[in-house]
């Protein structure tokens, strides 16, 4: 076939894996998931397969089944100073955190990663978690609204210094140009933020956001994660999102995941495929959606076993059919995604 | 000769504990070839390791949730702009092995329930390395920043802060020590049973959240805390393990030894169940005077004429920029408004009392003919910092902490990595020598670092 152009390849590293039994399958004990060295040999294997990202799913309180889990923004930060080339992006929810404290994480967390940082955008709505702050849940449009203001604000502080805001000037002993850090001063429907951020500009300019489509804030996001892939004509770029269960041939991986679904049902997430089959059938179903989107973000039933087959079967195979592309160290996330680097709003025109 | 009373007995085996105190911000040193960048990363890492080579218990990250102004605008003489100091941690804590990893952390703008998760899960990923360094905020300039804005009034914040903190622990101590399953067959993840949900309901702390992860290595991440009046001393005897104090001279450091350790009584805690660690500068030199000398020229660099100006606009609340740094002070009057926190929140002494500082450093400057830097330099002389040979040094860290006035020091580098370096590689080779000081780690957290009983 003739070479679409490469799909860009994400996968989410939370837990033991995607399906709510993936610890009984995992290999290990289940609380291994909540030290350093399950951590650090998910995101080595990720990076060593190839992917351009690894994102972190979270909540604000555990998973339905009780299984513990690690704060995500502090999971992408111990993985930044042990990687070089992957993409980190946790998933901090805008409903139950201080607007002014996530940004600052987030650029943190570009700082550390030399321009790796990026956001999956929660939106964590329903009473339970929204207890966690003593809050009650929000209503569709007020939920609606904190979104877009969040995204807004993050992106106001992220510009507020402009790039060459430290001057370190010895004659006049100006460590700072004054004139280069803003004040954000914005407004929201539920809070107001000053500015500026605690935190120099990000050396990405701006953080890379990603938002699920049902979001409905499109036009604020760098990547959409796509409920059907539509082909849809979007700013940014869109993501298709695929569940998967790998095994040697198709039957073997029926049987695995029925054992799996025999521990715990895994019910589906409206938008997302699922690939129960071989890599081959993967690397096939993959092929398809080339052209019809810019990246595929998957999500492995179980980390310890499916990540392993991605990187021996899937990967490779789509390399060689140029349809994938590794990053090479040292780059930030925007090359690699393909996106510009954003000047600051502030930045005076020369 | 009679041991001074700081509410223990002599210890003639007591050891020195060190720390740094990164503020990140503020009156560092940056225009010199030594200074290494203050936002990358790869400084932090560089004094992580360096520090762990000294065989330092702890490395505290500051934090300041504005950026310090002056007039309305980003104050430009000092260092500004460092990272959220939790994230940063964490990315230090997969390329550390043993130093304790200290997040200062507000807690009248943050949730608590949010905040416990993160520190959490820093002390899981250190594997018992975590610490947090309680400070509250008592003025809305900072607020601004946050849902909150100013809705803390003065006197409750120490109450805000207790009840945050026992959340918190609540949050910390929420699972059973045998909550997670062994093996991949048993019936579920965790013991039906074995982790409780927390519910706080006051007009400062509401929140209903069951805790996502269990217990480090350490048990808890060990708490810190900073404050120095009558609110602060009272949650650190009653919830602190460690405290950052900012009573360093020798005389202080008794008075306060012995204040904290009657208030611990009094909390039913043991004398031996709270480190007292007070802030500390150390300048060395092969000779005395030769440290002398470098301290002063560290001084004159943090007090340029430049930041004379701007620290006697604070009080002027004017532009002075039209002044002559060493020329006389402005004859003009200055605003009748008291000190504004935007350069930084203000010691309580500070509060008040502008307009007599101001007669008072009149008098002063005509009566010695002082220029506006000189008497800047005078006013602002840092206390007691700790100046001569690294053997003098540690002759006088060897006394305050026999005596139990302190049980070791955190250091406020002045410049990034030059001081600490000089401390790894001069002054704690002596400290080893008079057995004062550790020549390896025995333990693996910072717990076991700090040699304190485990954390209730």
């Amino acid at each position: 076939m003739t070479a679409a152009r490469p799909l860009l390849l994400a996968v989410d590293l939370d837990g033991d894996g995607a399906h709510p039994a993936a610890w009984r399958d995992a290999g290990r004990p289940p609380g291994a998931v909540l030290g350093a060295a399950a951590l650090r040999r998910a995101v080595a294997a990720a990076e060593a397969a190839g992917f351009a990202l690894a994102t972190f799913a979270d909540a604000p309180l555990p998973p339905p089944d009780a299984a513990g889990r690690l704060e995500a923004g502090t999971r992408a930060a111990f993985a930044s100073t042990i990687t070089d080339r992957i993409g980190l992006a946790p998933e901090l929810h805008v409903t139950t955190t201080e607007p002014f404290h996530l940004a600052t994480q987030l650029a943190s967390l570009d700082h550390a990663s030399k321009g790796r940082a990026a956001w999956v955008v929660g939106a964590a709505a329903d009473a339970a978690s929204l207890a966690t702050i003593g809050a009650a849940a929000p209503d569709a449009a007020a939920l609606r609204r904190e979104v877009r203001d969040v995204i807004d604000v993050a992106r106001a502080l992220w510009d507020s210094w402009e790039d060459d805001a430290v001057i370190k000037e010895s004659a006049t002993g100006r460590y700072l140009d004054a004139g280069r850090v803003h004040h954000v001063d914005f407004e929201g429907a539920s809070f107001t933020v000053k500015g500026p951020l605690i935190t120099p500009r990000p050396p990405q300019g701006q953080v890379v956001v990603l938002a699920a489509a049902s979001l409905d804030v499109d036009d604020r996001a760098d990547v959409v994660l796509v409920d059907e892939p539509d082909g849809g004509d979007r700013a940014g770029l869109t993501f298709a999102e695929v569940e998967v269960v790998l095994a040697a041939s198709a039957a073997e991986a029926a049987d695995r995941a029925a054992r799996l679904d025999e521990g715990a049902p895994w019910p589906r997430t409206p938008g997302r495929l699922r690939h129960v089959g071989t890599p081959a059938g993967l690397a096939e179903a993959l092929r398809s959606l080339a052209g019809r989107v810019d990246g595929v973000r998957l999500h492995p039933a179980v980390l310890t076993a499916d990540l392993p087959a991605l990187a021996r079967d899937v990967l490779p195979a789509l390399a060689s059919d140029g349809l994938h592309r590794p990053p090479a160290p040292g780059g930030t996330l925007r090359d690699v995604l393909g996106l510009p680097r954003p000047a600051s709003r502030h930045t005076t025109a020369t | 000769m009679s041991s001074p009373d700081t509410g223990a007995p002599y210890d003639p085996h007591a050891e020195v504990h060190l720390g740094v105190f990164q503020v990140g911000v503020g009156s560092l040193i940056w225009d010199h070839p030594d200074a290494a960048p203050h936002t990358a990363i790869d400084t932090f890492t560089g004094v992580a390791r360096l520090l762990e080579r000294g065989l330092f218990d702890a490395f505290f990250l500051g934090e300041g949730l504005r950026v310090r102004e002056n007039r309305g605008r980003a104050y430009e003489l000092d260092v500004a702009g460092r990272p959220d100091a939790i994230t940063q941690l964490a990315a230090l804590a997969a390329v550390t092995e043993r130093i304790g990893l200290v997040a200062t952390q507000n807690t009248t703008y943050n949730f608590p329930a949010d905040l416990a998760r993160r520190l959490a899960s820093l002390d899981l990923l250190s594997d018992g390395r975590a610490g947090w360094n309680i400070v509250t905020t008592d003025n809305a300039w900072t607020g601004a920043n946050f849902r909150h804005g100013g809705w803390l009034e003065h006197e409750r914040r120490y109450e805000r802060a207790t009840e945050f903190v026992e959340a918190a622990k609540a949050l910390w101590g929420s699972w059973e020590p045998d909550a997670v399953a062994e093996s991949g067959d048993a019936k579920s993840w965790a013991r039906p049973g074995s982790i409780r949900e927390i519910e706080r309901d006051t007009d400062l702390v509401r929140l209903r959240a069951t805790a996502t992860v269990p217990a480090s290595r350490q048990g808890r991440p060990v708490l810190f805390q900073a404050g120095d009046s009558a609110g602060g001393r009272e949650l650190a005897a009653a919830h602190a393990d460690v405290v950052f104090s900012a009573n360093t001279a020798f005389d202080k450091a008794v008075a306060y030894a012995a204040d904290l350790r009657a208030r611990l009584a009094r909390h039913g805690r043991s004398p031996d169940s709270l480190r007292i660690l007070p802030g500390a500068s150390v300048v060395l030199g092969d000779t005395r005077a030769e440290a002398e000398e470098k301290a002063r020229w560290i001084h004159h660099q943090q007090v340029s004429p430049a930041r004379a100006i701007a620290f006697f606009e604070q009080y002027w609340g004017t532009d002075l920029s039209a002044y002559d740094p060493h020329g006389p002070l402005p004859g003009i009057d200055p605003s009748e408004d008291e000190l504004d926190p935007s350069r930084g929140t203000l010691m309580p002494e500070l509060r008040t009392g502008k307009l007599a500082r101001i007669a008072g450093w009149r008098e002063r400057s005509e009566r010695e003919g002082l220029s506006m830097v000189d008497l800047a330099r005078l006013v602002t002389t840092r206390h007691d910092p700790f100046v001569g040979t690294p053997g003098e040094v540690a002759d006088r860290w060897g006394e305050y902490v026999r005596t139990r006035a302190v049980d070791g020091f955190n250091l406020l580098p002045d410049l990034l990595p030059a001081s600490l370096e000089e401390v790894v590689d001069r002054l704690v080779p002596e400290l080893q020598e008079r057995g004062l000081y550790r020549t390896a780690y025995e333990g693996t957290t910072l717990r076991e670092h700090l040699a304190l009983p485990p954390g209730a």
